[in-house]
């Protein structure tokens, strides 16, 4: 009889702790002394993924810093519903300026604290897709080439949702915004458009270009971690499922982003030094309708009658994914 | 404190805002009732003590175990385990091994010499218990636990019923039953054997019992009328097994056929495969699908080398020869085909089914015999007041699990009558099923399998045939356990709040109340992503009432 490892924890590696696991082991969120950076009685809608995904995100970089860290933040959700002065649910030093300016802001603050020998003090940036891949691109770039001390995380939920839900660069194809309604003979977002930021940072030859979601924590916590421990321009972009401008419930915010990631339409991988060195593999292979139907921006895919071609152009993009960052093991690719 | 430049207030926290006012459903912790713990004939908290086995706490886990049934090495090896057919996780890949494990800590516990709590205090009543296979045995150790006097009588030599003189040693080695039979009776039982009564009603008066528990099983083979010739060897499967147990094995020849399609009509036959019978012929009226004995006994017994007639009934049997006849089945009905055909045999075993000797009841006023069993009511209770009875002699499944489960639920009305009290039954939880998990969580894991004895080995010995898990992979079959419908501390609600209004409570303190999280309704807004991600189904999202 083979020797069975014993090395098994009925849910260790997904669930946010256990009381099987080592405490190394667990979560830094399954910790009763965690940061709680983004504190309760924040006014995100109920289900909001991009309050979940900062706490994730913050609270894993406050672990990595011993606290020693500061935020910058851009205008938007993550601002509006956390900060209505004089409250705040921040418990981190933290730092609003504007809507597009926030790499800029970030880049300042940490030549800042160099000038006055304070660099053991990290500044994270964290601004939403619209923040990041559109007005504050420019400055995002210039940062990224100047190789600022600065961990820039985007919050993707995939529409200026705090002003509404219009269309971002970052809005898939076929989504249903307030700026691409879902009318005439093709509706929604058109194909063909829109940015994929985290191939733009490699681009940039930064050191440090991740993709996470909300839905695999330790693996959204461990490259946080991981992108604390260098210098440097580093680039984190989380997906974050927003149940009010998705129109889905807000109790499947992390299933959402779980379809997300299984279906191949958001690859999860990470990338050092230009080259991408590991990929979270999908786990049971979902086709991109599972993901769909779920949510209201995409109900015109289905209603009143199936945009069959639709849903194929959407799945033929995730399986662009698949084979670009090699998301299926081997043996389970379908030929 | 003067704010800095240009600050006109100080900063205040988001505390100010309650949001849990924003709620329209709230979360709960609730407890299910698990499938497994549902079907458990013996009414096992299995979850539990599979909870307690996963953090490799055994001794815990078998105490859990035994608050329920007091013989989990012997039930980790005879039991049908009913709880493993009913277990979610066979829905995701296999069943949990949860007999496997079960018996691991049944002999973890005999190799530990781990022993029962005495009785916190006697109370000064007696109570007989007449028969001692698994339901009298169990109702001995629930009623010795409760700190009633027990007098235990059995008409046979030796204690343990069915599972010493019915079960083959190739299913339960004697040594593990003796074991388990000796931690019994250390809890103070007196103990009479080789004696038979013949009137219960007056044996309860003269004895001066408080309460009696009647489980005297069903000892007596059926018989049916086949015409014979002198000197064919036809005999009943449980006196070949006696007979085999009691080291006596009757000479029964090597072409034996055996008559009947139940567990019995298994150990029959597997047992003559062992005493040197090159053919063992089960002859079955049915098909394989209709048969009473589990798949797994039949399954054994045809790898043995056991034969098998289906469709198949005897008509006589004559100098060496049985004749046989091909039936048809019409739905349930069997209907004779008038096609004959022979088969040499040096002897019939009848294994047609099992009847109680209820003689000791007959001049028992109140107690109701029905069909050959005892009536009971819910309480286990005959119509005679402080007459109980269990096990095979009453209406239901046989099964030694079930009569272990009789013994429980007699025991604790036996002390409620006792006391003066009525029994109130445990409040049922709802069932925790399948669709309430959110399986994603679990790790993939397959089911670990415990070894067997080759086939050569199993054609000349008594010896087990199915081994133990080792220690490594008990505890891996433990951790399989998806923990239907009870918290077991993954963090999941505690992480995945996006308002943090769950509360991680300190381990230790929380334990006694079983609670390890709280939500803080002053925040929660409910939008129930705490529901969704429970792997096992411990939340539900109730409307608030406004
Ligand atoms: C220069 C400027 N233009 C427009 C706005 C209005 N505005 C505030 S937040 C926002 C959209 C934010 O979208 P995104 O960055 O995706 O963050 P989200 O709210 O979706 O998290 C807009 C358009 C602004 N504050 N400043
Ligand atoms: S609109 Fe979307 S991102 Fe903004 S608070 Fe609501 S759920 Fe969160
Ligand atoms: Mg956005």
């Amino acid at each position: 009889m083979t020797p069975t490892p014993i090395r098994f924890y009925q849910v260790g590696s997904f669930a946010v702790g256990n009381r099987l696991l080592e405490e190394e082991l667990r979560t830094v969120q399954s910790d009763p002394r965690r940061a709680n950076s983004l504190d309760r009685g924040h006014r995100a809608c109920q289900g909001c993924g991009e309050a979940l995904g900062a706490r994730y995100a913050l609270d894993a970089a406050v672990r990595a810093t011993g606290g020693d860290l500061v935020a910058i933040n851009a205008t938007g959700c993550l601002e509006v519903f956390s900060t209505p002065f004089p409250e705040s649910s921040w418990r981190v030093p933290w730092l609003h300026s504007l809507f597009g300016n926030t790499p800029a802001v970030a880049s300042g603050v940490a030549a800042a604290l160099r000038v006055k020998g304070r660099s053991n003090v990290r500044v994270v940036a964290q601004a939403g897709d619209g923040g990041t891949v559109d007005i504050g691109f420019g400055a995002l770039s210039g940062m990224f080439e100047r190789n600022d001390d600065v961990l820039f995380i985007c919050y993707d939920n995939e529409a200026y949702m705090n002003t509404g839900v219009q269309r971002s660069g970052a809005t898939p194809p076929a989504a249903r915004t307030a700026t691409t309604e879902a009318v005439g003979p093709e509706p929604g977002n058109p194909f063909g458009q829109g940015k994929d930021l985290p191939r733009i940072a490699l681009a940039h030859g930064i050191g440090y270009v991740a993709t996470a979601t909300v839905a695999d924590l330790h693996d959204l916590e461990a490259k946080v971690i991981k992108a604390m421990a260098r210098h440097g321009a580093r680039y984190l972009h989380v997906l974050v499922p927003c149940p009010l401008g998705w129109g889905s419930q807000s109790r499947d915010t992390i299933r959402l982003a779980r379809l997300a990631a299984e279906s191949g339409l958001f690859p999860v991988f990470e990338a050092e030094d230009g080259i991408v060195t590991s990929v979270r593999k999908i786990r049971h292979k979902v086709p991109v309708e599972d993901y769909l139907v779920l949510q209201r921006r995409f109900a015109h895919l289905f209603k009143p009658e199936r945009r069959d071609e639709v849903i194929a152009h959407l799945q033929a993009l995730a399986d662009e994914n698949i084979t670009r960052y090699g998301l299926v093991a081997p043996e389970e690719v379908e030929v | 404190m003067q704010p800095p430049y240009a600050i006109t207030l100080d900063v205040g926290s988001s505390r100010a805002n309650k949001t849990g006012a924003w709620r329209v459903e709230r979360p709960v912790y609730v407890d299910r009732l698990p499938p497994c713990n549902d079907a458990c004939p013996a009414g096992e908290n299995i979850q539990r003590w599979l909870y307690h086995a996963e953090a490799g706490d055994y001794e815990a886990a078998w105490r859990q175990l035994v608050d329920d049934n007091p013989l989990p090495a012997i039930m980790g090896r005879i039991c049908y385990h009913p709880c493993e057919s009913a277990c979610n996780r066979a829905e995701l890949d296999e069943a949990v091994g949860i007999n496997a494990v079960e018996r691991f800590l049944g002999d973890h516990a005999i190799a530990r010499g781990w022993r029962f709590d005495p009785p916190p205090a006697e109370t000064g009543r007696r109570v007989l218990v007449v028969g001692s296979g698994p339901s009298g045995l169990s109702a001995a150790y629930h009623l010795r636990r409760r700190g009633h006097a027990v007098t235990l009588v059995d008409q046979a030599e030796e204690l343990g019923g069915m599972m010493r003189y019915g079960i083959p040693a190739y299913r339960l080695p004697r040594d593990v039953l003796d074991d388990e039979i000796e931690r019994i009776l250390a809890l103070g039982v007196e103990v009479v054997t080789g004696r038979r009564i013949d009137d219960l009603a007056a044996e309860k008066e003269a004895g001066a019992y408080d309460a009696v528990y009647l489980a005297v099983g069903a000892q007596i083979g059926r018989r049916t009328e086949i015409p014979a010739g002198d000197s064919a060897r036809i005999l009943d499967a449980l006196s070949l097994l006696h007979q085999v147990a009691a080291g006596d094995p009757p000479l029964l020849g090597r072409r034996v056929a055996v008559y009947g399609g139940g567990n019995t009509a298994m150990d029959a036959a597997r047992t003559l495969r062992r005493l040197g019978a090159t053919d063992a012929v089960v002859v079955y009226r049915r098909t394989p699908k209709e048969m009473p004995a589990h798949a797994d006994e039949l399954a054994d017994a045809l790898h043995e080398g056991v034969q098998a007639r289906w469709l198949t009934t005897v008509k006589s049997f004559e100098g060496g020869r049985l004749v046989l006849e091909k039936v048809r089945l019409e739905g349930r009905d069997v209907v004779p085909t008038g096609e004959f055909e022979e088969l040499p045999a040096d002897a019939l075993v009848l294994a047609l089914g099992q009847d109680s000797d209820l003689s000791l009841v007959e001049k028992a006023a109140g107690v109701a015999v029905e069909h050959g069993a005892v009536s009971v009511d819910d309480a286990m209770e005959t119509g005679a007041m402080g007459i109980f009875a269990g096990g095979d002699v009453v209406p239901g499944e046989r099964t030694a699990t079930v009569a272990v489960g009789h013994a429980k639920h007699a025991a604790r009305a036996i002390d409620a009558f006792l006391r003066g009290e009525t029994l109130a039954p445990p409040p049922r939880h709802p069932l925790a099923t399948f669709d309430r998990l959110n399986t994603w969580y679990y790790t993939d894991a397959d089911r670990q399998r415990r070894p067997e004895l080759e086939t050569a080995r199993r054609r000349s010995t008594f010896d087990e045939v199915v081994g133990p898990l080792r220690e490594d992979n008990a505890l891996f079959e433990a951790r399989r356990c998806l923990s239907c419908g009870n918290c077991f501390e993954c963090d999941n609600c505690y992480g995945v709040c996006p308002d943090n209004a769950v509360d991680k409570l300190d381990l230790a303190a929380s334990a006694a109340a079983g609670r390890h999280y709280a939500f803080d309704y002053d925040y929660c807004k409910g939008c129930g992503i705490c529901v969704a991600e429970c792997p096992c189904g411990a939340i539900d999202l109730v409307p608030e009432v406004i």
